[in-house]
């Protein structure tokens, strides 16, 4: 298989409104620093892969179509990938296939969402004709299975407020981050209003506008850059059924399985000690634990423990999301596609304030639909084997 | 350079109103046919990768339900484009070009009867200065219509003529929604819908759905006596602004050709027409010769499931090759207001 | 367990609507500014057209548009179509002319619509003007339509904008669709039944798994079996979350819980309120059972069942559940 490579990334600041943009705007705000970051310039790029969640959000049919000039794919050829909350890692993936399959030299991923357009809430809970009103709201269909989690493995109540006070510290690193609290405790965030019992307010990921970009490039163009890239070392997606009798809600077995290939094709026995730092989708602070066992850092019921020892606080033994994650800023369609760019950066050292020092393997993982759309990548300073 | 082909192929009959709003109870069938078709079993397919609109349902998310269709545990590899599954077929084949699966299942679907379809497709274009006019799709694709009749490219009986070809040839498509003997005289009789286009102009409003199979080299070989092997696939996006393109001219189509080398003989092509002056521009865009024969299987204006239609063409297409009547083809596929986005893949022996 | 005759599937309409706040950005923001002020406003692109609605990148080199300049309000129709029976949310209730129309001043064409009483009048080629809404916001709707202009190359008047503060940053878009929404023919068994206070399932006929609601079992892929199992209106709550957050559309005050539950004789939890104790008494294993709504209330939606309220049943063992978490 041929070689591909991350060449550069960009995000915009994300905020609650982005109302100084259009869509239009909103998305060339992170095109044009990922160029930049890419050294790269129009003319060098073959296609666009766009991502976004549901078009209701922003109420346009395959938005893509209309933006097709702004983001530069008038006359190329342009992809919209929608695999729900885990379409940001899908449209890197796909990306990362056009260029692995020489059909591109270099392919621009874009995903954005303005959920300003709109109301999340809303869109999310159009009721169709014969089912059930229940109004549980968006954590309404997690929280259960959170509490499964804590009853599974009888897991202390204070681990979710633990990762929510690393993972928004570390949003105070970020420039770009929607929410930046430096000054966030373990007492304010177990003081913060239970909202899906038990998921209190600080534990939940904020509504966002905002996008990120990724120019995806072949071993050449990888090899001429003069800075640092992320090389791909392996990608994986997996699919389950929303719900089936017998379904894992706590370890889809979807997220296992993609993890378990991923490895397998990245040359990693031993994730916990070959990865040096990952950026999970964690919108919910109890999902860190859950994927960390999922994704096979930990065994079944241990996953806890890494957190509370401090272990994927940067500086510890895996850091996990030092970018401050979709806790921090969760533009839907992007929040994939920013873990994915996040993970990038680390190991191309340009992740500033929140740098985990000598990072050289990351992966990048997202996740949608009732837990059942997994992708993930592994990225690395060396194209094949961890060079530490 | 792995060789890819179409080893399958099914489709669901189109009809005016059938099936659910999710799609799942159509879409079994057509997976079961599809992969008997391709001698397939369901766990032999390494990639899944489906077309759908969730403007088309009415609902977020509409493509999560489908996943119901497939059976998908122990779980698949997956994956969704918001477009035609012409495109989801594209990513599929690049996976296997990439050497990420062998085999791929590709499906689209949707229920068009489901909202009020020239009205939903306002929102594909501009949502700041167009959309909120709610400029419905058939009322755009006759100021297409008029520009190519006016520039003197066709006439309205030309229109008819492809529309009455099309009726004559869908009386041999068992999944054809509209088929009968016509004449162009008999259609021109008819009051306009959109001057200058007639109903006859527009296809119909179709539920349905459609798989397609696809492996790799021997693979290929080894479960179908005569694939249908993909010797160029492309597509290109046009500039959105109705204004800004030369809406005769459709240059996304043309590129697309000119990159999966359609030029050459053809035995037959399956356009993506949804309105009879649209097949005619393509003709002209993809400069395809006089006597190729077009849309045996009547096309999309006898049949036009919605985000399925275009991987039917291809579908159409490949099974010509994969029976025996045909030695090359193309299936064309197309996307968004008065033909913006265009896909062709062309196939032989 | 008994077979029920197959039945035609149920529909119903699904009205999605929303009132969409757009963000215009700089370059829309300027055009929307414009119509409110009665002017129309293009952009130019680096190689010197002038682009009618504006571009917000040039289409050559990239770059955002920094440049607009104003054009006539006054043009000519480059392509036209005539609709006979507008459509929900058009520019005119009458029947109107679509037009691609090229401004004055302008190198490409606008989409809207001209009032020209009927398609005899309408030409390619034909002047036409703005007819000025007589409210403007900042919107592409300030235009009401065009109207033919006859031999007078006069600007239309544009009376004042209804608000004139500032640059226009937002537009408001109504969008409204109509859809039906249609059931499978089991999920219709299944709420016909509940029309009658009757809860079904059906079994997978591969991993013999009851479904309820009945459907193609998503693991295997295949429709159910024929034969109906009536399941008991009562279960166990596996698990559940406690919404004490408030938002839009909620139909009841806050706290309260939503549980999954685990029918007796069912593979396979449903989701639904649990009311009849404190939510704070709730428990993963706790026995309830259906409240159903008066007869008379009833008809073919799962909403005949108000919620789910304790048995007062020993709770089940976490042992009889725990494979459906």
């Amino acid at each position: 298989m041929k070689r591909a490579a991350v060449l550069g990334t960009g995000q915009t600041h994300h905020r609650t409104r982005r109302t100084d943009v259009s869509m239009a705007g909103l998305c060339r705000e992170a095109i044009d620093r990922a160029l930049a970051d890419a050294a790269t310039d129009w003319s060098q790029i073959d296609a666009v892969v766009l991502g976004k969640a549901p078009d209701l959000f922003e109420g346009v049919m395959m938005p893509e179509l209309f933006l097709a000039q702004s983001i530069g794919a008038a006359g190329r050829p342009l992809l919209r990938v929608h695999t729900a909350g885990s379409v940001g890692g899908a449209t890197a993936i796909v990306a990362t296939s056009l260029v692995r399959a020489g059909v591109h030299r270099r392919v621009l991923a874009v995903a954005f969402e303005k959920q300003s357009e709109s109301n999340a809430m809303w869109a999310l809970s159009i009721q169709p004709p014969f089912t059930a009103q229940l109004g549980a709201g968006a954590g309404g269909y997690f929280a259960p299975h959170i509490r499964a989690y804590i009853r599974r493995f009888d897991v202390p109540a204070h681990v979710g407020a633990l990762v929510a006070v690393k993972d928004r510290r570390n949003g105070a690193l970020n420039p770009y981050a929607h929410l930046r609290q430096s000054g966030i405790t373990v007492e304010s965030v177990r003081e913060s209003p239970m909202l899906w019992d038990p998921v209190r307010y600080d534990e939940t990921c904020p509504s966002s506008d905002g996008a990120c970009a990724v120019v995806i490039a072949d071993q050449a163009a990888a090899e001429a850059s003069d800075r640092p890239v992320a090389w791909i070392r392996a990608t994986a997606m997996r699919t389950e059924p929303t719900s089936f009798a017998g379904k894992d809600h706590v370890n889809p077995r979807a997220g296992a399985e993609a993890a378990a290939a991923l490895w397998r094709a990245a040359g990693i026995t031993d994730p916990l000690d070959e990865i040096d730092v990952a950026e999970l989708y964690v919108p919910f602070s109890w999902f860190e634990p859950m994927w960390l066992e999922n994704l096979g850092f930990a065994e079944p019921g241990h996953g806890w423990k890494l957190t509370e020892s401090g272990e994927t606080r940067i500086g510890g033994r895996l850091p996990v999301n030092p970018s401050g994650g979709v806790l921090c800023s969760n533009p839907i369609g992007a929040s994939g596609l920013l873990r994915f760019a996040e993970s990038a950066m680390q190991v191309m050292g340009r992740a500033g304030e929140h740098q985990v020092p000598g990072a050289g393997t990351a992966v990048g993982h997202a996740y949608g639909g009732g837990s059942q759309f997994f992708s993930m990548w592994v990225v690395g300073s060396e194209p094949d084997h961890r060079a530490k | 350079m792995t060789d890819v082909a179409i080893i399958g192929f099914a489709q669901s009959r189109s009809r005016p109103e059938a099936g659910t709003t999710s799609g799942v109870e159509t879409l079994v069938p057509v997976f079961a046919q599809a992969l008997s078709d391709a001698g397939l079993s369901r766990r032999e397919v390494d990639f899944w990768c489906s077309g759908s609109s969730d403007y088309l349902a009415g609902r977020a998310f509409s493509f999560v339900n489908a996943v119901d269709a497939i059976g998908a545990y122990p779980p698949i590899c997956e994956s969704h484009v918001e477009m035609d599954a012409a495109w989801a077929l594209y990513e599929a084949y690049v996976k296997i070009l990439a050497g990420e699966a062998e085999t791929a299942l590709v499906y689209g679907f949707g229920k068009s009867s489901a909202g009020e379809l020239r009205r939903v497709l306002a929102l594909q274009l501009d949502p700041y200065v167009a959309a909120p006019l709610w400029p419905d799709s058939v009322s755009v694709a006759a100021l297409q219509a008029r520009l190519g009749v006016e520039a003197g490219m066709f006439s309205e009986r030309d229109m008819a003529e492809v529309a009455a070809r099309s009726r004559r040839d869908a009386a041999g498509n068992p999944y054809a929604q509209l088929s009968g003997e016509t004449t162009a005289d008999e259609l021109l009789t008819a009051p306009y819908l959109a001057d200058p286009l007639r109903v006859h102009d527009c296809a119909p409003v179709s539920d349905g759905a459609a798989a397609v199979v696809l492996a790799a080299g021997d693979r290929a070989r080894r479960h179908r006596e005569r694939p249908a092997w993909i010797t160029g696939i492309a597509h290109r996006v046009d500039p959105p602004g109705l204004g800004e393109r030369d809406l005769t001219a459709v240059a996304s189509a043309a590129a697309a050709a000119a990159a999966a080398g359609l030029a050459g003989d053809l035995d037959a092509v399956e356009l993506h027409a949804p309105f009879t002056h649209q097949e005619l521009l393509l003709r002209a865009a993809l400069e395809l010769p006089g006597g190729v024969r077009i849309n045996p299987s009547g096309g999309v204006l006898c049949g036009n499931p919605m985000f399925s239609a275009g991987l039917s063409r291809i579908g159409a297409a490949a099974e010509r090759v994969m029976s025996g009547r045909a030695r090359r083809v193309a299936g064309h596929a197309t996307s968004g207001p008065a033909l913006q986005q265009n896909l062709v893949c062309v196939m032989e022996a | 367990m008994h077979t029920e005759p197959a039945t035609t599937p149920l529909s119903a309409p699904l009205v999605v609507g929303f009132d969409y706040t757009r963000s215009l950005g700089p370059v829309l923001g300027r055009f929307m500014s414009g119509l409110r002020d009665g002017r129309v406003l293009g952009s130019r692109s680096s190689d010197g057209r002038i682009h009618v609605p504006p571009l917000e990148y040039d289409p050559l080199t990239h770059a955002p548009v920094t440049t607009l300049v104003e054009v006539r309000p006054v043009g000519t129709v480059v392509s036209w179509t005539w609709s006979y029976r507008p459509l929900d949310g058009q520019p005119l209730s009458r029947p109107f002319g679509w037009a691609l129309i090229r401004l004055d001043g302008a190198d490409t064409t606008l989409l809207h619509a001209v009032d020209a009483g009927g398609p005899e009048r309408m030409r390619t080629g034909l002047r036409v003007r703005v007819r000025w809404a007589a409210d403007r916001v900042g919107h592409i709707r300030d235009i009401e339509c065009f109207e033919p202009s006859g031999d007078a190359s006069a600007a239309p008047a544009a009376g004042p904008p209804a608000t004139a503060d500032g640059e226009v940053t937002m537009m408001t878009t109504p969008i409204r669709l109509n859809y039906r929404h249609t059931a499978s023919t089991e999920e219709s068994r299944y709420l016909r039944a509940l029309a009658e206070g009757r809860l079904l399932g059906q079994r997978c006929p591969v991993c013999r798994k009851v479904y309820v609601p009945p459907r193609v079992c998503p693991a295997d892929g295949v429709p159910p079996t024929d034969e109906v199992v009536v399941l008991a209106d009562r279960g166990t709550i596996t698990t559940f979350c406690v919404v004490n957050v408030p938002f839009a559309g909620q139909r009841l005050d806050p706290p309260y819980v939503v549980g999954q539950v685990l029918l007796d004789g069912a593979d396979i939890a449903l989701q639904s309120l649990i009311l009849g104790c404190p939510a704070d008494e709730v428990r993963m294993g706790m026995r309830v059972a259906a409240v159903w709504r008066p007869r008379e209330q009833w008809s073919t939606t799962p909403d005949n069942i108000a919620h789910f309220r304790p048995t007062g049943e020993p709770d089940a063992p976490y042992e009889s559940y725990a494979d459906q978490l």
